[in-house]
This record gives structure tokens, C-alpha cells and sequence, in this order.
């Protein structure tokens, strides 16, 4: 029983131990050849996989700050700190819930879509075709998708730091009457333009993180439609998981760093 | 003799514990159409694997005019497969593009030619495949065969020395088989090239093949010219070609 238990420990840990260093090398292979990425397919990839990710990015920010503005602003008023409530609530957008709520919503939309997508062409030859053809598939396929989102993925952040301190003003002046002079000041009182920039530092890695797993797992899809479905799933809950991971670290190291 | 254009020597590969080509000793020469067949699972499409570098032999050596392939990396192989292509078994067609633009896909990668000339090459192409008309076609559109046309003519688009044909006849009725056939021939014909052709099927064989190779368990079992292996009395040969097999010569 204890021999299954560790065999099976064993075998896991080896099985992560391989896709992390096979991860890790996709993205080495993907920088170095990243200088002769196609750019014409790269801002394909941006328009279907970032543009047309806009609307429900900012729906998820809208209502998000909507629902942050209602669980804090009355709150905050009984308390005497109706003041704080808006850059407390552009702060927690800024820093955390954008990037990592967009890193989430991209994760599911995008990269089960390039997951699926690599994986179905893996399965029926085409990337061993591409191969063939001299054409690395890291250069044609990777390397666009890598870079798209990497530099979409701070666009769609500032639109939704945006959108999400407009639901926030709105709760908070119309539910919970703090005056618009109060709330627009007290952004300007307790947040700084780093809570948006460092916000966007963190989307762009979490796009590298999502393009990066969506990429590997659809290459590594096993044959048939089942193993281009379990890259799909598994391409989704790794990079969420590997956002999460990578938030603390980012968040500790730009805000936290002299504790 | 001419020099080997193709030359498999004592070529051994193993999945895991399951060795499936056990020592092929193969050699082709330049402008010859050279068929494998052989039942399934003997490996043919492994050889077609390792001749485009998808896959690492585990034992021998393989040369491609002239060159050692053996043990080449992705960037060496890249130099290599400018003269080599390849028509799948499914095709393979790039689903994101229309039919010219699969066709043109080696040629925007890798030549630096102008969008006029680009144009007139995929159009001969296509017009030698005779799918000229389905040009703006994606490939979900196309028939089984319709898709093998194309594949050959992307094949073709390099200009290259060798093209190897995985099961080019797979799945056709027989009407088409025979139209593949026939434009495998004509176009080793045209165009002079090498052609390696995995098939299950003889008639293609008869039609389209100079020579023609038989793996079983693993090894080249048989090479002879067509006739030959029509008119031949050894029971392997007979028991694939009739489909009989009361020796159990293929079947163990």
C-alpha cells in the first residue's frame, strides 16, 4: 500500500517535473526565435485574441467593481472613511482583481482556444507538416500567439481598470450617496500611476503564462479528440493555477519588497 | 550503378520496449518511384518518419543524396527538407488556409519571390493536380481525394528532388485510386523525382511504382520490379497480393 502510494507520488511529481522543464524550454526556443516572428499572423492573433476578448473583460471588471464598490462604500460611510472608499476601490482594481480577473477570463477564452487549436492540428499531422516544410512550428504558431497576447493582455487591463472605477463611482454615488468631488479625490489622494502600470506588468506576464501552457499542452495533445480535450482542460487549470502562484510572488516583489 | 539517392542501412527503430523495424537495408536510386508495402503495423510509415526527421532511429544509418540524416538536429534537418516532401495520409492540409494558400505556404516561408510569381507557381500547380478551380476552397470543402491533389501539389511547391507518399490511395474508391496513381506517375515523369511510395494497395503499385519493396516483421522481406512480385511464387509476397494467406507466411 505505502509502495503504490509512493510509486504514485513518484510518478506525478515526475510527470510535473517534465512539463515544467518542457514549458520552460518552449518559452527559451520561443525567445530565441521570437526576432524572426511572423508580424503580419502576430497581429492577426492580437485582433482574434485580444481585441475580440474586450467585451467580456469588461464586463467581468464592470460588474467586479460594481460588486467591490456595494460590499465596501455603506460600510466605509458608517465608519466615517467614506473618503478612502475610491482609491481603496481603484487600488484593489489596479493592483490585483484587473490582471488577475483579466488573466482568468483570457485563460478560459484564449487558451483553451489555442489549446484546442494546436492540439487538432497535432492530431491530424499538420504540425508534423509545418515540420516538413522546414517551418519551425515554434517560429509560426508560438512565437505570434506568445507576443499577441503578451501586449494585448495590458491593453485589455487598462480598459478594464477603467471600466471597473466607473461601476465603482457609480455604485458608490448612487447607492451609497458619496459625492462624486469625494470619491474622484480619493483616488487621487491614495493611488498612483504604478497601481495601474504595475497592473499591466502583471497582465503581460500572465498572457506569456497563459500563451506559453495553451502552446505546450496542445503540442503535446496525445492523438484522437480525447487528448485534444484534456489538453483544453488541462491548458485552462494550469494557467490559472500558475497565475495565482505567480500573482503572490509579483505582488510581494512590487509593492511588498521592504517586508 | 547510379549512386543511391535514398539509402537505409541496417535502419532500426524501437518504441519503448516494441522494436518495429528491426535492420531495413533499402537503397533508392534518383528518378525511380520505389513502393513499400508490406501489412500493417510493419513500420512503412516509420520510414517515412525518419526520411523527413519527424522521428530518430534508435540503430544504423540513413543517407540522403549522399548526406548521413541519421542523427541530424531540427535546424540541419530544416536544410535537408527543402528537398524532400511529403504527401500524408490525411493530407494534412493547414485548415486556417484556402487551398492556394496552403499551396504557397513553402514558398512565402522560404523564397523570396514577388506575389506575381507566387501566383503563377501555385496556379500551374494546381492546374497539374487539376484542382485549379477549387483554388479558393478551404479544406474542410474538399473531398478525400480532392485533398490529396492539393497535398501533392504543396508537396511539389519547393521543387523538390524527393516526395514520399504516405498511403496517398487511403480511403479512395477505386476510380480515384487510380487518378492518384496515375498522377503520381506523371509527375515523377515531369518533374524527375525520387519518390518513395507506402501503399497497401497494388494496383497503385502496378501504376505508379518502378520498383517495389516488402517489409515484413520489421525487415525488407522482398525488392523486385512489379512484375515481378505479380508473377512471384514465394507465399508472402502471394498472400498479400491475393489476400489469401494459408501458410500464415503474413499472419502470426
Amino acid at each position: 500500500m505505502l509502495q503504490e502510494l509512493c510509486a504514485f507520488v513518484g510518478r506525478r511529481m515526475f510527470a510535473f517535473a517534465r512539463a515544467t522543464g518542457g514549458m520552460m524550454n518552449l518559452f527559451l526556443d520561443t525567445l530565441s526565435k521570437m526576432r524572426a516572428v511572423d508580424l503580419k499572423e502576430t497581429v492577426r492573433q492580437m485582433a482574434m485574441l485580444g481585441a475580440d476578448s474586450l467585451p467580456i473583460v469588461l464586463l467581468t471588471m464592470l460588474c467586479t467593481g460594481m460588486v467591490f464598490s456595494v460590499q465596501t462604500a455603506k460600510e466605509f460611510v458608517v465608519l466615517g472613511a467614506s473618503n478612502t472608499v475610491g482609491g481603496i476601490v481603484a487600488i484593489a482594481m489596479g493592483r490585483e482583481l484587473v490582471p488577475v480577473l483579466a488573466g482568468v477570463v483570457v485563460a478560459g477564452r484564449i487558451g483553451a482556444a489555442i489549446a484546442a487549436e494546436l492540439g487538432t492540428m497535432k492530431v491530424t499531422e499538420q504540425i508534423d507538416a509545418l515540420r516538413v516544410m522546414a517551418t519551425s512550428p515554434v517560429r509560426y504558431l508560438v512565437c505570434p500567439r506568445v507576443l499577441a497576447i503578451a501586449l494585448m493582455m495590458p491593453v485589455l487591463v487598462v480598459f478594464g481598470n477603467f471600466v471597473g472605477n466607473a461601476g465603482g463611482y457609480l455604485v458608490a454615488h448612487y447607492y451609497a450617496d458619496i459625492s462624486s468631488f469625494t470619491y474622484l479625490n480619493s483616488i487621487k489622494m491614495l493611488s498612483e500611476p504604478f497601481d495601474i502600470f504595475g497592473g499591466m506588468i502583471k497582465g503581460a506576464v500572465f498572457g506569456v503564462i497563459i500563451s506559453i501552457v495553451g502552446c505546450y499542452k496542445g503540442l503535446h495533445a496525445r492523438q484522437g479528440a480525447e487528448g485534444v480535450g484534456l489538453a483544453t482542460t488541462a491548458s485552462v487549470v494550469l494557467s490559472i493555477i500558475l497565475i495565482f502562484i505567480t500573482d503572490y510572488f509579483m505582488t510581494v516583489l512590487m509593492w511588498a519588497a521592504d517586508i | 550503378m547510379a549512386i543511391s539517392e535514398i539509402s537505409l542501412q541496417n535502419l532500426q527503430v524501437s518504441f519503448g520496449e516494441k522494436q518495429v523495424l528491426k535492420g531495413v537495408n533499402l537503397e533508392v536510386v534518383p528518378g525511380e518511384t520505389m513502393a513499400i508495402i508490406g501489412p500493417s503495423g510493419t513500420g512503412k510509415s516509420t520510414i517515412l518518419k525518419v526520411l523527413t526527421g519527424l522521428l530518430e532511429p534508435t540503430g544504423g544509418r540513413v543517407f540522403i543524396e549522399g548526406h548521413e540524416v541519421t542523427h541530424l538536429n531540427e535546424d540541419q534537418w530544416n536544410g535537408i527538407r527543402k528537398n524532400v516532401g511529403m504527401v500524408f495520409q490525411y493530407s494534412a492540409l493547414f485548415d486556417f488556409l484556402d487551398v492556394g494558400e496552403n499551396v504557397a505556404f513553402g514558398l512565402r516561408q522560404h523564397f523570396r519571390l514577388s506575389e506575381d510569381e507566387i501566383r503563377k507557381r501555385v496556379d500551374t500547380l494546381l492546374q497539374d493536380v487539376g484542382m485549379l478551380d477549387a483554388k479558393n476552397m478551404f479544406p474542410a470543402e474538399l473531398s478525400g481525394g480532392m485533398k490529396k491533389r492539393v497535398s501533392l501539389a504543396r508537396a511539389l511547391a519547393f521543387r523538390p528532388r524527393i516526395v514520399l507518399y504516405d498511403e496517398p490511395t487511403a480511403g479512395l474508391d477505386p476510380l480515384r485510386t487510380m487518378s492518384i496513381s496515375h498522377l503520381i506517375r506523371e509527375t515523377q515523369q515531369k518533374y524527375k523525382i525520387t519518390s518513395i511510395l507506402v501503399t497497401h494497395d497494388m494496383e497503385s503499385v502496378y501504376a505508379a511504382a518502378d520498383r517495389v519493396a516488402m517489409l515484413n516483421e520489421g525487415r525488407i522481406a522482398a525488392v523486385g520490379t512489379p512484375e515481378e512480385f505479380r508473377n512471384s511464387p514465394d507465399p508472402l509476397i502471394r498472400g498479400f497480393i491475393t489476400g489469401e494467406d494459408p501458410e500464415g507466411a503474413l499472419i502470426r
